[in-house]
């Protein structure tokens, strides 16, 4: 059912003008992972807090507010590099079973970041939230770490 | 014997070739890399960031690092031995790579700032520790590991690339000449 909408996609012209060149993927993709690293050291130092690691000497909460501009800037980048990566290739993204594990954690991954995460991350720290800050911390780490292996097996399939 | 030689004896052996042909363990390898590059070049990111004096700017320098660096010192030996790992499946044409070749610098010079920093820069840190401005030299060691590490991931996601191999010829003089291409001279 979908699999005309991918078609369509691919005869997109900012797809097309990817494919027709031979440094343009490589150097999307270079931008893609960058973004990457950077999404990962946004993230992780607070996902590490929630769990009682790292920067434990911190509370949460500034750590949250000050990794968040970073985690929204890499996100960005990291939306912006991905669109044309997958305009080269929206019907291979189709037949592969990672593209669909990908895009299915992704969301969850992003609401999760956005809402339960960032309320927990905010929260004070008040009896009884040490088990669920680090259940919080432990679920967004393995959301990402889902989204960026999925990611790069994309490439494989 | 030759780096080469010594490549080429590499890609003969079992494991080598068992790592190269096995349908899962070499994704399963190259994933768990870009994953420690998350949170290895994510920690030095956000150390270097610090640095510079565009995050955690209440967060002293000597905290920062004194709780960061065992993790990123933890991913950084993940991606050593993926990394190793990775080369191990693939020698002879990895060695071969103007890209491999300078990503191989780009780690030397990383280390080569990282020694600076620890040796030169760190020993008066009791100076500017809370400072959000942090001295010239430390934003210099942040910004240089910032740009050394992005050229490392950059021209290692090349190395997948095959637009400079030794066996693509013609290539210009300085692209045989970078990767070691052994070429037979031109026939008449």
């Amino acid at each position: 059912m979908l699999l005309p909408f991918f078609q369509w996609c691919e005869t997109l012209w900012l797809g097309q003008f990817v494919v027709g060149s031979l440094w343009l993927f490589p150097v999307i993709e270079s931008v893609h992972l960058l973004a990457l690293a950077l999404l990962g050291g946004a993230i992780f130092i607070v996902d590490f807090r929630l769990l009682g690691l790292g920067l434990k000497d911190r509370d949460v909460s500034e750590l949250a507010r000050d990794a968040r501009p970073w985690m929204i800037g890499a996100l960005l980048a990291m939306i912006l590099s991905g669109i044309p990566l997958f305009l080269s290739e929206p019907v291979k993204c189709y037949y592969s079973t990672a593209f669909w594990i990908k895009m299915t954690t992704l969301p969850i991954a992003l609401a999760f970041a956005f809402t339960v995460r960032w309320r927990v991350a905010l929260a004070e720290p008040v009896r009884g939230t040490a088990r669920r800050q680090q259940l919080v911390g432990a679920l967004s780490m393995a959301l990402w770490f889902t989204v960026a292996a999925a990611g790069r097996w994309i490439g494989f399939s | 014997m030759s780096l080469l030689a010594y490549c080429e004896w590499l890609a003969a052996t079992q494991g080598s070739i068992a790592l190269h042909e096995s349908m899962y363990m070499y994704p399963i390898v190259e994933s768990t890399h870009v994953l420690a590059l998350m949170l290895f070049v994510g920690f030095a990111t956000i150390l270097d960031l610090r640095l510079l004096g565009l995050i955690l700017k209440r967060v002293p320098v000597s905290q920062v690092l004194e709780r960061l660096l065992p993790w990123t010192i933890g991913g950084f030996v993940v991606m050593v031995i993926t990394g190793v790992l990775l080369f191990y499946a693939i020698p002879v044409r990895t060695y071969q790579s103007i890209f491999f070749r300078a990503k191989v610098i780009f780690l030397i010079l990383a280390g080569l700032n990282v020694w600076l920093f620890h040796t030169r820069i760190f020993t008066r840190i009791a100076d500017w520790d809370h400072a959000i401005i942090t001295p010239k030299a430390a934003r210099r060691a942040g910004l240089a590991s910032l740009i050394l590490w992005g050229a490392i991931i950059v021209t290692g996601r090349m190395i997948a690339y095959n637009w400079f191999d030794c066996d693509i010829q013609p290539q210009p003089a300085f692209v045989n000449w970078a990767a070691g291409c052994v070429v037979p001279p031109p026939t008449p």
